[in-house]
């Protein structure tokens, strides 16, 4: 079946997540739509599945208007979706969740079907085991069988190798040329540049919820790069160079984490006065390497030293980094950082490691005040942490975080900031604090890394892929290992390779 | 043989005791497989209990006596149902709530029928009584809603595990977002499984009223058999067989406090009427360190934990209690 989007918008309340996106995906093709976090491909892609209603637009099935209200619609029409995170039902067995949502028959027939598929794709799945011991990429395949079973015409996967393992993956892409091969319809969500390469026939990129490019195979990469991640930027000033000193943080052989948000490294080490941007696409171990740092998760192997302190492997680790002057600013403000019904005042208070049994609280006020003035935050002392904007709620946490600190560990300081607030942000971390202070942080933005740091780590899949100072690299190469390639060398491999294919 | 009692005896008394308790938990069980706590239990029990007698008394019909119990039930899962499914009301705060209000409105819409005789579902002989050895007839000799607990018992393990009612609604209960991906209609699956439980706990409250302590009163004797049988589906693991046992077993320990009251003389009544209840949270700790050794070490337990791990393990719906909105 060929898929078409007509002028598709969505809005969640005032945000715009699509304007006017329009693409053609055929049937027997593999469509790729790629784009950076955020861009708008889940949510086009939840729309085809009735999963969320859309705005305004149309969607055409063999040139047929048809209307989607609920996935029940889609699934009649022959629409099925593999979503990022598991959609299933971890209690109940592969059996069950194999057969939930597909027309009723009986019990046999479908353990015949799943162990027909199962064999015919590869995926060694025993159908009375419970869900949850299965691993991420397991469940997917369930998921992928059942919708085959289920007569799936249009298939959407949505990051399909997010958490899996390489061998599973090594199953998962001959099966989807195959399926593509018989006449089903393939879109692909992904943000990761060498899978769609070896997938895809054609691909959409979305940015900011536009199409801003769409080209057949074989792929020009840099003109991708630019789609996704906007145009080279002029370089900016950039800010003076600080001087570095001693090692103050030091991992070695670390493995940590899950299957997803995992991270594996070998060897690595800070020093003061550095500032260092983490970048990678979502999930690709950056947020797992500030808490290791923080001590707040703790890695299954591998060392970690925070001036030249061991941090114990137990919960004691948070607070021994804590001690350390080590502060950690999570991007999850509200949920991580501040206390959601509390006042202003109540947090300073909240800050004191010693303090008496009674609050102090006119003092406490003045404290808040004074943080109100200098920090110009949009508040009474008196507000709660949710009353404020993200903007605001930034500069109370760093109101609220001591000057004297030595290792700053911040998650995405700018997330929902405008651009002046981010500034101020940078302003502040870059100036008012001890210029010994190891500044280490992760951002969405390619730009905000550039700009701010002194030293580039990339994370790619949990692992460490790029490791430069920023000086001797550029916006092309962190883009490029960001989304899976090294250098720019591999980069023309694998179009010489896509072009031998051809 | 316990005390004085014979042991025919107790295994009929414990039946008879455990029956209307087995269907309460069992109404419980199903709403919550489907992610909706009904906490308004103890309530509904008295408020049913009260309106089947009431309307029994005035029929002068059993039948319509235990109907109206299960309507008077389903009329307070109605409003948790609605209240939490629909306006994403707390299910913890409406069903508390609820069940204050409804224990309340029994004592006082009941109070003009207080210690009055009515009709009452007396113990019937099977059909082979005679045919049968004095132990089984002893035994066997029961108020119909013995027969309806234990196969009310079977007949959910049957729905639960081959239907695909069943399926459904577990699923619903595991993970609503997904089950909703999957064309299913989450929020009328729940209503449903709600209204069905707490229809059957209407039933397991006119049983008490017009079986097991007949009449109605204050106390009426069914007091804080609500709170149980909500702790009885935990212990039970959210499996019919396992909380039905659980009810039994709960019976048994009463059956047998008075029992031991003849044989020690020296120790304190009280301490056999309260014995069930620090029993049943031993057992929730036990539960809860055989179902973390079980998770943390998969397959591979020893002997012992993965014995512990089958007895006691409890698997809690996922999101059980949640409140799910579409998107």
């Amino acid at each position: 079946m060929d898929v078409e989007f007509q002028h598709i918008s969505k809005r969640f309340g005032s945000v715009k997540a699509l304007t006017d996106v329009s693409l053609t995906a055929k049937q027997g093709t593999i469509h790729g739509l790629i784009g950076e976090n955020g861009a708008g491909k889940s949510t086009l892609m939840k729309i085809l599945t009735g999963y969320q209603a859309k705005s305004g637009g149309d969607i055409l099935i063999n040139g047929e208007k048809i209307a989607l209200k609920t996935p029940d619609d889609a699934a009649q029409i022959g629409i099925g979706m593999l979503y990022q995170e598991p959609m299933d039902f971890p209690h109940l067995t592969v059996l069950e969740n194999f057969s939930l949502g597909c027309p009723a028959i009986s019990r046999e027939r479908f353990t015949a079907s799943l162990k027909h598929l199962a064999y015919a794709f590869g995926f060694q799945l025993a159908p009375k085991r419970r869900v949850e011991l299965l691993t991420v990429g397991e469940r997917q395949q369930i998921e992928l069988l059942r919708l085959i079973h289920c007569e799936t015409s249009v298939l959407i996967l949505d990051e399909p190798t997010t958490g899996i393992s390489p061998a599973q993956k090594a199953l998962l892409f001959p099966a989807l040329k195959k399926l593509a091969h018989e006449g089903m319809t393939i879109l692909l969500v992904s943000h990761k540049l060498d899978e769609v390469a070896s997938l895809c026939d054609e691909v959409t990129v979305l940015r900011h919820g536009n199409v801003t490019h769409h080209t057949n195979a074989p792929f020009h990469f840099p003109e991708l790069l630019e789609a996704m991640f906007g145009a080279v930027p002029e370089q900016k000033e950039k800010p003076v160079a600080r001087s570095t000193g001693n090692a103050v943080l030091s991992m070695d052989k670390i493995q940590a984490g899950g299957e997803r948000q995992g991270l594996q490294l070998n060897s690595f080490t800070a020093k003061s006065g550095e500032i260092i941007g983490l970048a990678g696409l979502d999930g690709a171990g950056q947020s797992t390497f500030l808490r290791l740092a923080a001590g707040l998760t703790i890695p299954a192997k591998g060392e970690i030293q925070l001036f030249s302190t061991q941090l114990p492997k137990s919960k004691k680790a948070s607070r021994i980094a804590g001690n350390l002057q080590t502060v950690f600013l999570p991007a999850d403000r509200l949920e991580e950082a501040l206390f959601t019904d509390i006042s202003l005042s109540d947090h300073f208070s909240l800050r004191d490691k010693k303090s008496s049994f009674w609050q102090k609280n006119q003092k406490n006020k003045q404290r808040a005040d004074k943080a109100i003035q200098t920090f110009s935050i949009k508040g009474r002392p008196a507000d709660t942490a949710d009353d404020l904007s993200g903007g605001n709620q930034q500069r109370l946490l760093l109101a609220l975080l001591d000057p004297k600190s030595r290792m700053i560990l911040l998650e995405n300081p700018t997330r929902g900031l405008d651009i002046r607030s981010g500034q101020w942000v940078w302003e502040y971390l870059t100036q008012t604090l001890s210029s010994e202070a190891c500044i280490v942080f992760s951002s969405p933005e390619l730009d905000e890394i550039l700009h701010y740091s002194d030293r580039i780590l990339v994370f790619y899949d949990g692992k460490i892929v790029l490791d430069s100072l920023t000086a001797e690299t550029d916006h092309g190469s962190v883009a490029a290992a960001m989304t899976g390639m090294t250098g720019k060398e591999k980069i023309s491999n694998i179009e010489q390779g896509i072009s031998n294919v051809e | 043989m316990i005390g004085d009692i014979p042991s025919s005896v107790l295994v009929a008394s414990v039946l008879a005791a455990s029956a209307p308790l087995v269907i309460i938990a069992l109404g419980e069980m199903i709403s919550e497989k489907s992610g909706v706590i009904n906490l308004s239990l103890d309530g509904a029990v008295l408020f049913s209990a009260m309106v089947a007698f009431v309307v029994a008394k005035e029929s002068n019909s059993l039948v319509f006596g235990f109907l109206a119990g299960g309507c008077a039930g389903m009329l307070t899962g109605l409003v948790v149902g609605y209240l939490s499914i629909y306006l994403h009301l707390s299910q913890v705060a409406v069903g508390f709530a609820l069940s204050l209000l409804c224990r309340d409105l029994a004592y006082f819409l009941g109070n003009p029928y207080s210690r009055i005789q009515g009709p009452t579902l007396i113990s019937s002989k099977l059909p082979f009584h005679d045919m049968l050895p004095e132990f089984l007839q002893k035994i066997l000799t029961q108020p119909l809603t013995v027969p309806f607990a234990l196969t009310l018992v079977a007949v959910l393990i049957w729905f639960f595990k081959f239907s695909r009612t069943g399926l459904q609604l577990r699923s619903v209960g595991e993970n609503p977002a997904a089950a909703f991906a999957r064309g299913l209609n989450p929020s009328k699956i729940q209503l449903f499984s709600v209204l069905a439980g707490s229809f059957l706990v209407g039933i397991g409250g006119a049983a008490y009223s017009l079986s097991l302590k007949p009449g109605w009163g204050r106390p009426q004797g069914a007091e804080g058999i609500g709170w149980i049988a909500l702790a009885l589906v935990i212990f039970g693991s959210w499996q019919p067989c396992r909380v039905a046992a659980g009810a039994m077993l709960f019976a048994f320990l009463q059956v047998c406090g008075i029992g031991l009251q003849n044989l020690f003389p020296t120790i304190p009544s009280q301490v056999f009427q309260t014995a069930p209840f620090p029993l049943m949270i031993f057992t929730l700790v036990l539960m809860h360190y055989s179902t973390r050794k079980t998770r943390k070490h998969g397959e591979t337990d020893s002997g012992l934990q993965k014995w512990l791990g089958i007895l006691f393990m409890a698997r809690a719906p996922k999101s059980l209690g949640k409140s799910y909105r579409q998107e």
